[in-house]
């Protein structure tokens, strides 16, 4: 029996696992699945930043790990970095810095964006070269997979996979279509 | 002119046969994948303009469906030498098989090819390994499918393989 997968839901929602910005009580809820190598994730940063300022205290935003890492050799390291600035309470800062430096993904550029943010250096580094991140990392693109997530950006607006385009009106349409 | 059936094969129905080349030197048919459940994953076409297609997110996840012992295939209408250069760029790690000659034969056979733009749909077929459909699914031609519902599927079958 076929069946219909066009809509699908996101199957693990948002917890205090979640990098998330906005209120809780916000009446949107926009997550993405992303990779930082990506250069379609690249070209959506600004329409989310455009998109959370226009809708400010009504929207929730949280950002899932997605990396391709077969297509995307930097991808989960940078997801790595991302979470092992997230320890230290600057992930949004690394994710900012990421996508503004897609091309400068190497370890030692990690580390520069680790130090420029004042990070503990050497805890930082240690978590990279453990992968002590690893695994969530994969909880995040697993639940991903189980949601409908079919590649780099997927959105959920309000749960709901946004099959529409990521620029900001299409995303601000998206959200007040779902209202 | 054999005839061909009005939409994709619903679960329940026998996977029809096929021979298809898997690379220039190499064909494998429908029988070789007896005993494993596979996954038959229909796309338009190879080299489709984005980073994160269909063929690279089930490159990602090529562990999951190993772990529930399932092959999967991609099928397209290009021919061996093509799928040859896509795996290669893409890294793939299963098999692109080339439903080239004649043009369309399989997805026809299955129910899923689309005349008016001589390519087939997006359809996922779920076989298991008595070589019968247990779930089919066809996307609309711009959506990938992801992988959700075919890896719910291997999920379902799974105690029913491990029993028999």
């Amino acid at each position: 029996m076929s069946e219909t997968l066009h809509r699908p839901q996101l199957t693990v929602p948002l917890s205090e696992r979640d990098h998330v910005l906005g209120p809780a009580t916000a009446p949107v809820t926009l997550v993405e699945y992303g990779d930082f190598e990506c250069p379609y994730c690249g070209a959506a940063h600004p329409s989310v930043v455009q998109v959370r300022q226009t809708l400010g205290d009504d929207l929730r935003f949280a950002f899932r790990n997605f990396p391709l890492s077969q297509i995307h050799p930097h991808a989960l390291q940078a997801a790595e970095a991302a979470e092992a600035a997230g320890v230290q309470g600057r992930f949004w800062e690394m994710h900012d810095l990421l996508f503004a430096n897609q091309r400068a993904l190497e370890l030692d550029h990690l580390l520069g964006y680790a130090a420029a943010l004042g990070l503990d250096l050497d805890r930082f580094a240690l978590e990279l070269e453990q992968h002590t991140h690893e695994p969530r990392i994969r909880e995040d693109f697993m639940s991903g997979i189980r949601s409908g997530v079919n590649g780099t950006p997927t959105f959920f607006v309000n749960g709901v996979r946004h099959n529409g385009g990521y620029d900001p009106e299409s995303l601000l349409q998206a959200i007040r279509e779902s209202a | 002119m054999a005839d061909y059936p009005n939409g994709a094969l619903q679960a329940g129905t026998p996977a029809p046969d096929f021979t298809m080349q898997s690379a220039p030197d190499q064909s494998v048919s429908l029988a070789d994948f007896r005993g494993s459940p596979l996954v038959l994953a229909f796309y338009p076409a190879d080299w489709s303009p984005v980073c994160t297609d269909q063929m690279a997110l089930y490159n990602e996840i090529h562990s999951e469906f190993e772990r529930f012992g399932a092959k999967i295939a991609g099928i397209s209408v290009d021919s061996a030498w093509c799928h040859v250069a896509f795996a290669k760029n893409r890294n793939l790690r299963f098999p692109l098989l080339a439903d080239f000659h004649p043009k369309g034969e399989v997805a026809r056979r299955f129910g899923v090819y689309d005349e008016s733009i001589g390519m087939s749909e997006r359809a996922l077929f779920v076989i298991d390994g008595e070589g019968v459909i247990t779930w089919s699914y066809v996307s609309p031609i711009g959506v990938n499918p992801g992988a959700d519902g075919i890896l719910a599927e291997l999920e379902a079958m799974a105690p029913a393989q491990v029993t028999a």
